[in-house]
């Protein structure tokens, strides 16, 4: 079971990734209905299943959330973003930076303001870059040692770049305080 | 104070340096305790300059846009000379690149480093690399705009830019100040000509997806006139265009002007453009009171209040005056010239420099040019701010050194990656070629009428010596083991206003090693019997008349391969 890290730390976690594949969600049983999903569960579901049954994926007791894979478009989630509390995006190797992009296009483009979490190949060497663009949870892989992960997120102390977690560059922030000071 | 013309760190650039030590210093223990894997070891290493080369590791030092303070060229002739073997390696992007140090030792040189504002920061990787430069910015005469400004803060954007850290492949931005374009902007992933408006605002060119390698392409103009204050926002979204779509599924097609490419450069430009209209006028748009603060940290140096000197030809050694009129460059303040000491003496790699010869430069620099120094793409240094008395007691200590070569801009300044003697990925070796070359070519007034010409040589495909803007272009090939050498001719980056950067056209089959001087030769004397005048350069004549002449002469008519060898033999 892969740890989470939450806030900068340590946390539980409710959600449960819907695997299988979308195909299995979307197959017609004996029945001639197409499987039910668990009702109490937070479910997070690949955009290609939320696109055909999100309405019933909303219409449960449990929360849900989606998972966009790294050539998704966040703009096809636009519209849903208020209705789910959880983006997740899939980094399929940790080598792949799209899920980057994703998140701050979510973030400064869509202004969400829900959890944004990074899955799949998440490493302690690349939570911080995540962070800040604009990543909030990380569900670790599982090899990854927690308490490493968490000080990674104070390697580096300064940014020069606007991002999610600095809306102001560095050089505005200068600015501004000599502005105070002065 | 500092008296060179460079940029001063602050706290928070001097800790972003620090930190980014103790960071890699960290991942190297994790490495070494077999805690980090060699792929994940890999991605991290090379962000910080190192890779694992055919010998032993190979550290990439960052020379930002190319300036250096004698503090800093004493430094790394400690440290080459304490963790190396004595000796440093310029590159053509402007840094500089040590062979031999050890795995473990990597993370005390950068410690070194940052005592002297100095890193190897994203010198390597898939982000955005060190962005070069004119290495006469600043001083040019015919320069539009002082790049160095915009250089650095185009720095402190890439350094660490989350988004940006692991893009499809690396990432290489080159600014020119001067429509000269010693920068080669058009073959860069992005290529930023800096302008000034009708009404005297500076602005961008904008050029996107040119660069060597495999598929060398020159770039497309994207934007004709940026603002400066939207440089970080557009820039910003062409790279975000890239992040996203630009190919992941095979290395050979990842960079971005496959991108570019693909989508045809009016639909690129169109993304980019759609792009933009949300980063526009955002947090990251420029401010004059930025552009002001990062000049500022920018020291200068003392110009004194000098006349032009007429420097007479009658008295001077002959060779004093090759020297001046090859080595000495214009400068835009009366009384100084800019001097390139050649790190291109036959019988010596190309941009090699020793320990000793290096704090010997330190020391020229201090005596003669405030002490700074620029790196250039071709492999040599620079002395930015000398004054023009100085330029003979300068010469005779140059020439002391070794650094007095007179031969910038003509035949036997040759650009040379370090080829198969040094790296994993060349086909050939290099080093070997450009000696031999330089060997047939010993005859200084030989070299002197042949006048301007651009010869590079890259031992493999990746292009690193820049073979396709060479006017004669050599590339290394592997053909069942052995090394054979394939020669373009008509290449260049470019150092006529206004002229596009051109590729090289492959004259014929390749050659061995032996057969490549006397190829040479034979490219020359067709150019040598064609030329109107020697205004008329040898890629002047290419373009006039073709490739076939070329050919003909090389090859001769029947059996090219045969041909050669008696020609050869026959001159042996």
């Amino acid at each position: 079971m892969a740890t989470l890290i939450r806030g900068e730390t340590i946390a539980n976690d409710s959600w449960l990734l819907l695997e299988g594949g979308v195909a299995r969600w979307l197959a017609v049983g004996e029945d001639g209905f197409v499987p039910d999903f668990p009702y109490q569960a937070d479910l997070i579901a690949p955009l290609a299943l939320f696109q055909v049954r999100g309405f019933e994926l909303l219409h449960r007791f449990g929360r849900t959330g989606i998972v966009l894979e790294p050539h998704e478009d966040p703009a096809a989630i636009a519209s849903a973003l208020e209705l789910v509390p959880l983006v997740a995006v899939r980094f399929p190797k940790f080598g792949d930076g799209r899920g980057y992009s994703i998140a701050r296009l979510l973030r400064e483009r869509y202004g969400y303001r829900g959890e944004v979490r990074a899955v799949g190949d998440v490493l302690r060497d690349q939570v911080l870059f995540m962070k800040r663009s604009g990543f909030d949870s990380f569900s670790l892989r599982d090899d990854q040692d927690p308490d490493e992960a968490l000080a990674a997120f104070r390697e580096l102390s300064e940014e020069y770049q606007a991002s999610s977690t600095q809306p102001q560059p560095l050089f505005r922030r200068r600015q501004a305080q000599e502005a105070r000071a002065g | 104070m500092p008296r060179v013309a460079m940029y001063q760190y602050d706290e928070i650039d001097q800790r972003a340096v620090d930190e980014r030590v103790a960071q890699f210093r960290d991942q190297t223990r994790r490495f070494l305790a077999g805690k980090l894997s060699e792929e994940e070891f890999r991605a991290l290493r090379l962000r910080n300059g190192l890779y694992i080369q055919r010998y032993a590791p190979m550290l990439r030092i960052a020379i930002p846009y190319g300036i250096l303070s004698s503090r800093q060229l004493r430094k790394l002739a400690h440290i080459a000379r304490t963790y190396d073997r004595g000796y440093g390696h310029f590159s053509t992007r402007q840094n500089l690149q040590l062979n031999w140090p050890r795995l473990e030792d990597v993370p005390e040189i950068l410690a070194e480093l940052a005592t002297v504002q100095m890193h190897a920061i994203q010198t390597s990787g898939n982000c955005v690399r060190n962005i070069t430069t004119d290495h006469f910015a600043g001083i040019a005469p015919d320069e539009v705009v002082d790049s160095l400004v915009w250089c650095e803060i185009l720095r402190q954007w890439s350094t660490f830019h989350p988004e940006f850290t692991y893009l499809p492949r690396k990432f290489k931005i080159a600014m020119s100040g001067s429509p000269a374009d010693r920068a080669a902007t058009g073959v860069h992933d992005i290529g930023l000509m800096a302008l000034r408006s009708d009404a005297g605002e500076i602005g961008f060119r904008v050029l996107v997806g040119g660069g060597l390698g495999r598929a060398p392409m020159v770039g497309h103009v994207i934007r004709e006139f940026l603002p400066w204050r939207h440089l970080l926002t557009y820039v910003e979204a062409i790279l975000r265009v890239y992040n996203r779509y630009g190919r992941r599924d095979n290395i050979h097609k990842a960079r971005i002007k496959v991108l570019v490419k693909e989508r045809g450069p009016e639909a690129f430009r169109e993304e980019v453009e759609a792009e933009w209209t949300h980063l526009e006028n955002g947090p990251a748009t420029l401010t004059q009171d930025e552009v002001q603060r990062v000049a500022s940290r920018f020291t200068h140096p003392q110009y004194e209040d000098l006349p032009n000197e007429q420097v007479e030809r009658a008295g001077h050694d002959p060779v004093f005056w090759s020297w001046l009129r090859r080595n000495v460059h214009p400068h835009r303040v009366p009384g100084y010239a800019a001097v390139t000491l050649s790190l291109k003496k036959t019988g010596v790699p190309p941009g090699d420099l020793t320990s000793d010869q290096m704090d010997a430069v330190a020391g020229l620099a201090d005596a003669y040019s405030f002490g700074e120094l620029r790196v250039t793409h071709e492999q040599n240094l620079v002395l930015g701010d000398v004054r023009q008395r100085d330029l003979h007691a300068l010469w005779v200590e140059a020439r002391r050194l070794g650094l007095a070569t007179p031969n910038i801009g003509l035949l036997t300044n040759i650009i040379a990656c370090p080829g198969g003697d040094f790296c994993s990925l060349a086909n050939a070796r290099s080093l070997p070629i450009a000696e031999a070359i330089q060997r047939r070519f010993e005859d200084l007034d030989y070299v002197f009428d042949i006048g301007e010409l651009d010869l590079n040589i890259s031992g493999c495909m990746n292009a690193c010596g820049h073979h396709h803007v060479g006017h004669i272009g050599i590339l290394g090939v592997d053909k069942n083991g052995e090394e054979w050498y394939q020669v373009e001719i008509g290449g260049s980056q470019t150092r006529v206003p206004g002229a596009p950067a051109a590729l090289g056209r492959v004259v014929g089959p390749s050659f061995s090693a032996e057969e490549v001087p006397g190829a040479i030769e034979r490219l020359i004397e067709v150019y040598l019997e064609q030329r109107d005048s020697d205004a008329e350069r040898f890629v002047d004549v290419v373009h006039r008349i073709g490739v076939a002449p070329f050919k003909e002469r090389v090859y001769g008519n029947a059996n090219p391969r045969r041909d050669n060898r008696e020609r050869q033999l026959a001159a042996a």
